[in-house]
């Protein structure tokens, strides 16, 4: 097989060889230098790059958006998500105007003013005021996207978290664990060497506010109460991925990281939009192993008294601890 | 006055002083790797497009241990996708183009015989061999090469617990990166003394072409951003074999609790990217450089806007500095902080796209020569644009939540670095091959080449940013995991598909290049009708470059279709006509 393999390489480096031989003999024969660029040369490159760069490469640009455009921005779910969007399809909007005004602009050139071996170019090598114009132009092209990006980004940063549902995400290899800050909306202290049997997360049980931490392996949210994530890891980098909520944040051994967002659909009002195999779920987005494309956690969104009967079937880390 | 010492075979093509040999031995090196880490990239996107199936090819490179039954080994991809990186990013774009075209261009074109230190510049290449030596041979050993991503991040690469890969492999990354940045710095000094104090007679700084002016600040920027790298991999190498703490803290790997605490894996982040950004630059501006120079000489115009195109190269320069906080946004940094990385790195699409604009107004009533190089660099500002348009949505900390790691960053990155890079390089390849090796390149070959290339590289990178905006994330072994991606395999079709007729064609220039080594049509001293001096030098490549005197610089390298010349290029060395005005 191998030998068949090399058979054919060798085969066909030997058959370009001889179409070049033959190709530069012709050549020679006509009494001309094969590589030089004629102007046949450059009427049919000109023409190409039209006809490749303005309108094949374009017309895939729309091919792909009339197509696949249905993917991007799986619908958002979260308050802040909504914003991100718009800022998203504000900066799409005008990233796809200058896409469309430059590159036609190149392929034009590349066939308007394709070579001819009589004519001259045009001797033009500066003009100030130009230069000026396309220096400015930008810049106040950029101005309000950067005010834009910057307000919503403040929007999203300084939230208020204080009234929020405080909620742990505790990365490992290759899963995720969660914890409810319980009653008093409070962690309780953890600590990497106290994790042993049961107690996965480390948590300190003399510390009096992690008595009613639940811990679980899928998350509930009530729709429309803001939460506050904490992130922690056990070993590597992971990142908590939550791209319907547009919510991401690296979790990161040795520290506490957190980001706060307020779910705006339910899981079931989802399902009825995307189809029955919907779900909300937490990617690891951060490469972290051998099973990194399969580290996953479901999140569900749901009402208030759907919430509560979900909460009450959940035992305090207390009591997992002391009665098993 | 050529120095006329006896040359081996030893001393002309391997423990070479000569720059134009040396920058061919850079070159060589780097296409070899880059076959390498292209091989690399279709042996994963076959695993990407056709998940879990089995493909003779992947058992054929891979063996029986990483690819059972020829199914790619999930720890394997991950490598593979590290190396890919790793190669492309250093031993190709950075080495094998700035590596070869500062070594080949500046002495011809500043008009000197030969670098300031030819020894040093040797040992640049041969640090640069022992790091390739090493970093293959990772590739052979026992635990499989470091799998980690290229940016390394501990403790994924500290601890060899976490993945196999961070165990002889990860070593031999860092001694290949560290023997990496000796050969960069020994390359770059020399660069920079050699711009600075060996000018011939009347080449002064504004006259220099553009490619010197691209080269000279790529090698600032590499002797200022390299070091950190070092110190960056160097507490890792501590971290990893002699017990320090400076990236680790509160770690249970494998069960067993560590006893590092008080080290932070952001720091690592921050010393790395302080380096990883500015690389960027030092990837795109001799790229930037040669295009400058490929688009003018084949325009038969001046590149328009000489000093705006040096000034924005120059802020391009600075601005690479104070952005690298932009690949860190959702690592928990301080909001504030993450404001001020938003605010400068957007401003890099200021002098980007003034020289968009000059290059298009350099097009502007041309007479396109369509050389295979020229097409390259009318391919690099397509590319330019399209890759640098998204750089607005990934620079823009509230946007980058949600497409941070998932495949729009990879389209991104690829077009408006790889690809763009890659097509300088080729476009250089092309356009200085007769000076290189007094032969030409065969045209045809070269044609198909390009367009196969550019319809390839746009198939390859602009579906990914679908796929990122669908969320699906970068360096996963298979989306089958998660149901919202099952819409997304055509996709992937499409990318694996544009990828393996990219890649292919590439074996065509590769044929195009050996071929036209030894059997490519006879070159004339000057066959594009260039300015800069290289062109002056005799088609023998002479130890020394001129055969007598180095010429004196009288004029700028632009003045092509120059009103009241006798022909439509000037080459720099002559003199102003009576009453003539220099530009």
């Amino acid at each position: 097989m191998s030998i068949l393999v090399g058979l054919i390489i060798l085969l066909s480096v030997i058959v370009l060889v001889q179409i070049l031989r033959v190709n530069e003999l012709i050549s020679e024969v006509k009494d001309q230098d094969a590589n030089e660029i004629t102007d046949k040369d450059n009427n049919v490159q000109g023409i190409l790059t039209f006809a490749i760069f303005g309108v094949l490469f374009l017309g895939f640009v729309l091919w792909q958006f009339k197509y696949w455009g249905v993917h991007i921005l799986p619908p958002a779910s979260s308050l802040h998500g909504a914003k991100i969007d718009t800022l998203m399809n504000f900066t799409l909007g005008v990233i796809l105007i200058v896409f469309f005004l430059t590159q036609p602009i190149l392929a034009w050139f590349s066939l308007k003013y394709r070579g001819r071996k009589n004519s001259v170019a045009y001797f033009y090598p500066h003009n100030n005021k130009l230069e000026v114009i396309w220096t400015v132009v930008p810049t106040l092209i950029l101005t309000p996207l950067i005010i834009y990006g910057l307000n919503v980004w403040n929007d999203i940063t300084s939230t208020d978290t204080g009234n929020s549902k405080v909620i742990e995400l505790y990365a490992k290899q290759f899963n995720w664990t969660a914890r409810y800050a319980g009653e008093d909306n409070t962690l309780g202290k953890a600590n990497y060497k106290l994790v042993e049997g049961l107690n996965v997360l480390g948590v300190d049980m003399e510390d009096t506010t992690a008595q009613d931490d639940i811990v679980t392996r899928e998350v509930h949210l009530v729709v429309g109460e803001s939460v506050l994530l904490k992130m922690r890891s056990q070993d590597v980098i992971h990142s908590a991925f939550l791209p319907h909520f547009r919510v991401q944040m690296n979790c990161v051994p040795g520290m506490t990281t957190q980001f706060g967002f307020t779910p705006t659909q339910t899981t079931a009002e989802m399902k009825e939009q995307e189809g029955e195999d919907f779900e909300f779920v937490l990617l690891c987005n951060k490469i972290c192993g051998a099973a990194h494309y399969n580290m996953k956690m479901k999140f569900i969104v749901e009402t208030q008294e759907e919430y509560d009967a979900w909460m009450a079937s959940q035992e305090t880390l207390k009591n997992t601890l002391t009665l098993n | 006055m050529s120095e006329h010492h006896k040359e081996t075979f030893l001393t002309k093509y391997v423990f070479s002083l000569d720059h134009k040999m040396i920058a061919k031995q850079f070159l060589i090196t780097g296409m070899f790797m880059g076959v390498i880490g292209m091989l690399m990239s279709i042996l994963f996107r076959l695993q990407l497009s056709n998940p879990g199936e089995s493909f003779a090819v992947l058992e054929f490179f891979l063996g029986e241990k990483w690819a059972p039954g020829g199914i790619l080994d999930p720890n394997i991809y991950l490598a593979l996708v590290t190396m890919h990186g790793t190669i492309l990013v250093f031993w190709v774009l950075t080495a094998g183009l700035t590596g070869t075209f500062a070594n080949f261009l500046i002495p011809l074109q500043i008009g000197a015989r030969d670098m300031a230190s030819g020894f040093m510049n040797m040992l640049s290449y041969w640090f640069f061999f022992a790091a390739t030596i090493v970093l293959l041979y990772s590739l052979f050993v026992e635990s499989g090469p470091a799998a980690a991503g290229w940016t390394i991040y501990p403790p994924l690469s500290a601890l060899p617990q976490a993945i196999p890969g961070s165990g002889l492999g990860q070593d031999l990354w860092l001694i290949a990166i560290t023997l990496f940045v000796v050969s960069s710095l020994l390359g770059g000094l020399n660069y920079i003394v050699t711009i600075l104090n060996m000018r011939t007679k009347g080449m002064t700084m504004s006259r220099l072409p553009l490619t010197i002016w691209a080269l000279l600040i790529v090698a600032i920027l590499g002797v200022l951003s390299f070091p950190v790298l070092l110190s960056c991999a160097l507490l890792l190498i501590f971290d990893r074999s002699f017990g320090t703490s400076f990236y680790l803290s509160d770690i249970i790997i494998n069960g067993e609790a560590l006893h590092n605490t008080g080290g932070s894996p952001i720091l690592f982040e921050h010393l790395f990217w302080f380096l990883g950004h500015p690389e960027v630059y030092i990837i795109l501006l001799p790229a930037l450089g040669i295009v400058s120079e490929v688009i003018s000489v084949n325009s038969r115009k001046p590149i328009f806007g000489y000093k705006a195109m040096v000034g924005a190269l120059i802020v391009i320069a600075f601005l690479s500095f104070i952005v690298w906080g932009h690949h860190m946004f959702i690592t928990g940094m301080d909001p504030f902080l993450g404001s001020v990385f938003t605010f400068t790195t957007l401003l890099i699409a200021i002098p980007s796209a003034v020289k968009v604009f000059n290059y298009l107004a350099t097009l502007w009533r041309a007479n396109i020569r369509f050389t295979p190089a020229m097409l390259f660099a009318i391919g690099f500002v397509s590319t330019f644009i399209t890759g640098g348009l998204t750089g607005l949505i990934l620079g823009d900390s509230a946007l980058d939540i949600n497409v941070h790691d998932t495949y729009f960053v990879v389209g991104h990155f690829h077009i408006v670095m790889g690809v763009s890079a890659i097509y300088g390089m080729l476009a250089g390849v092309y356009h200085w091959f007769p000076k290189m090796y007094g032969r030409m390149m065969n045209k045809k070959l070269g044609y198909l080449h390009f367009w196969v290339t550019f319809i390839s590289a746009y198939g390859v990178f602009f579906p990914m940013h679908f796929l990122g905006l669908a969320g699906l994330p970068r360096r996963y072994y298979t989306n089958s995991a998660f149901p919202m991606f099952d819409g997304l395999s055509d996709i992937n079709e499409v990318i694996t598909f544009f990828a393996i007729i990219g890649g292919l064609v590439q074996l065509l220039f590769i044929f195009n290049f050996f071929y036209s080594i030894f059997k490519g049509t006879k070159a004339t001293e000057n066959p594009w009708g260039s300015n800069t001096l290289e062109w002056t030098t005799p088609v023998e490549r002479i130890h020394g470059n001129w055969p007598g005197e180095i010429p004196t610089v009288e004029r700028w390298a632009y003045d092509y279709s120059k009103p009241g010349a006798d022909q439509d290029f000037v080459p720099q060395n002559v003199p102003l006509k009576e009453g003539e005005s220099e530009h």
